[in-house]
């Protein structure tokens, strides 16, 4: 299970070019981290290409940090 | 009107990532072509290019110095180019500090020939392999020509005039020209002016080459691009971007600025005639010298460097030459012309900016740059100083600068000291 959030913050931070200790769970991508609306969108492709999840509009809006992403990755991917 | 000085320089070419390694080089008789590196080009008639150098070596552009990670991931070279360049320019005219009320008289007029081709080139490929949901948010922003002004004015908060001209091969050159009238009209004081270009991608190459535009001398890649010599086949693409300051004079010189030169007088003309070649008899880029000689109320003898249009192909050149001898008369005898396409390829919508800098480090420095590999000149392109292979140290006190562009579009500037 940690390995997904690795592997969540690790996205972040490279997406967003921002310092990997603030990537913190309770980071929100967009108050904290710095991205816009169009990083958001770039975040969840990756998160789904990584993954292997597919992650629709209505749910992509409620991901708003780190924590989100890791959660909805958890209770959505196939073989976690 | 209000007159116009350029007060700052930025380069990114294949010869150097700033403005005095490229100058250096340029004078130096280098070359800055060479295989293409960007992508395997073995399948294609041509497979040369002169590409800037990101390897950490001497000549090379360290884009971490002035592009964002983040903009860096999103957007094509071109922008990366047009913000280092731009950046160069505005640190160089000492302009950092601008207060909030000189940003609202701050604009960009950045231009691009072509824009994010490489870009569109992958995503098309990502779409069509992958569907629409794996297409980038940052697709478009990241690939639209007028993105170099957006990312500039954004960078550097300039809320003044936001203009992208794209006019093929004469874009730096309309570039500076409309910019400079921004200012004379008063509808700016400063203005950051140029263009950018990185089209060196499979499409792109292709492209031009089925257009026979591009030189097939992949065997002696720094020998391909000859203007003028009886050897030339077509030019080498380039790339890179040539962005420079230009302000209202009397504030640049109460503020002590370093003058580089007035932009003095800009003609443009339309060929009206066909959509890659040029009119026979250069009718086009005879008015449109002939009315920035008239716009700077000066003579062809009052101009002692041009920096040619001059691409290497084998009808261009000699019809370039023919309507400067047309327009020059007996002045011809007293000016120095040359290619620096020789030795960076054609930038494209990059080359009329970069060449108007290499005209004003010739005025600064009193020496024209020379026309590299000119071995030969051809029949048609003997008679007129055409510096060939080493620089020559002269009088320079003003400048000519031709860009011509596919659609017949053609612009002129001249330049002189101040």
């Amino acid at each position: 299970m940690s390995d997904i959030a690795e592997r969540v913050k690790k996205i972040v931070v490279e997406h967003l070019g921002v310092e990997p200790e603030k990537v913190t769970e309770d980071a929100s991508f967009i108050d904290d981290l710095g991205a816009d609306s169009l990083d958001t969108v770039e975040l969840v492709m990756a998160f789904e290409e990584e993954f292997g999840v597919e992650i629709p509009d209505d749910a992509a809006e409620k991901i708003l940090t780190v924590r989100d992403a890791i959660n909805y990755i958890k209770e959505h991917k196939a073989d976690a | 009107m209000r007159r116009v000085v350029v007060t700052g320089l930025g380069l990114v070419t294949p010869l150097g990532g700033d403005v005095e390694t490229s100058w250096k080089n340029i004078l130096a008789g280098k070359s800055g072509a060479g295989r293409i590196t960007r992508f395997d080009p073995e399948d294609h008639a041509c497979k040369i290019a002169c590409e800037v150098k990101m390897d950490g070596s001497e000549m090379a552009l360290d884009l971490s110095k002035r592009v964002d990670h983040k903009v860096q991931r999103q957007v094509d070279l071109f922008i990366q180019f047009g913000i280092d360049a731009a950046g160069q320019a505005i640190e160089d005219a000492g302009l950092l500090d601008l207060s909030d009320e000189e940003r609202l008289r701050a604009g960009c007029s950045i231009g691009s020939g072509i824009g994010g081709l490489p870009g569109i080139e992958k995503e098309s490929i990502v779409l069509h392999e992958r569907g629409p949901r794996r297409v980038s948010p940052h697709f478009v922003h990241g690939r639209l020509i007028n993105l170099v002004s957006g990312q500039v004015s954004i960078k550097y908060g300039l809320e003044g005039p936001n203009h992208a001209v794209v006019t093929a091969c004469s874009t730096g050159a309309h570039s500076i020209g409309d910019a400079a009238r921004m200012i004379a009209l008063d509808d700016a004081d400063i203005m950051l002016a140029g263009g950018a270009e990185s089209a060196i991608c499979p499409l792109g190459i292709a492209g031009f080459a089925q257009a026979k535009a591009l030189s097939t001398r992949n065997d002696d890649p720094e020998g391909a691009s000859r203007p003028y010599d009886e050897g030339r086949d077509g030019f080498v693409m380039g790339e890179g971007a040539g962005i420079v300051v230009l302000e209202e004079m009397e504030r640049a010189k109460a503020r002590g600025a370093t003058i580089y030169g007035e932009v003095i007088g800009y003609g443009l003309t339309g060929d009206a005639f066909h959509v890659t070649a040029p009119h026979e008899d250069g009718r086009g880029g005879f008015r449109a010298m002939q009315n920035a000689l008239a716009r700077a109320g000066m003579t062809p003898g009052d101009i002692d460097y041009i920096n040619a249009h001059g691409t290497s192909t084998p009808l261009g050149d000699e019809i370039e030459l023919n309507a400067v001898r047309r327009l020059f008369g007996s002045a011809i005898d007293h000016v120095s012309m040359s290619s620096t396409k020789s030795a960076i390829g054609h930038l494209l919508g990059g080359a009329g900016a970069v060449e108007a800098i290499f005209c004003l480090l010739a005025m600064r420095d009193q020496v024209a740059p020379p026309t590299i590999n000119l071995e030969n000149p051809s029949e048609g392109c003997k008679g007129v100083d055409l510096v060939p292979l080493t620089p020559k140290e002269r009088e320079i006190r003003a400048v000519l600068n031709n860009s011509f562009g596919f659609g017949g579009t053609n612009a002129s500037l001249v330049m002189k000291r101040v």
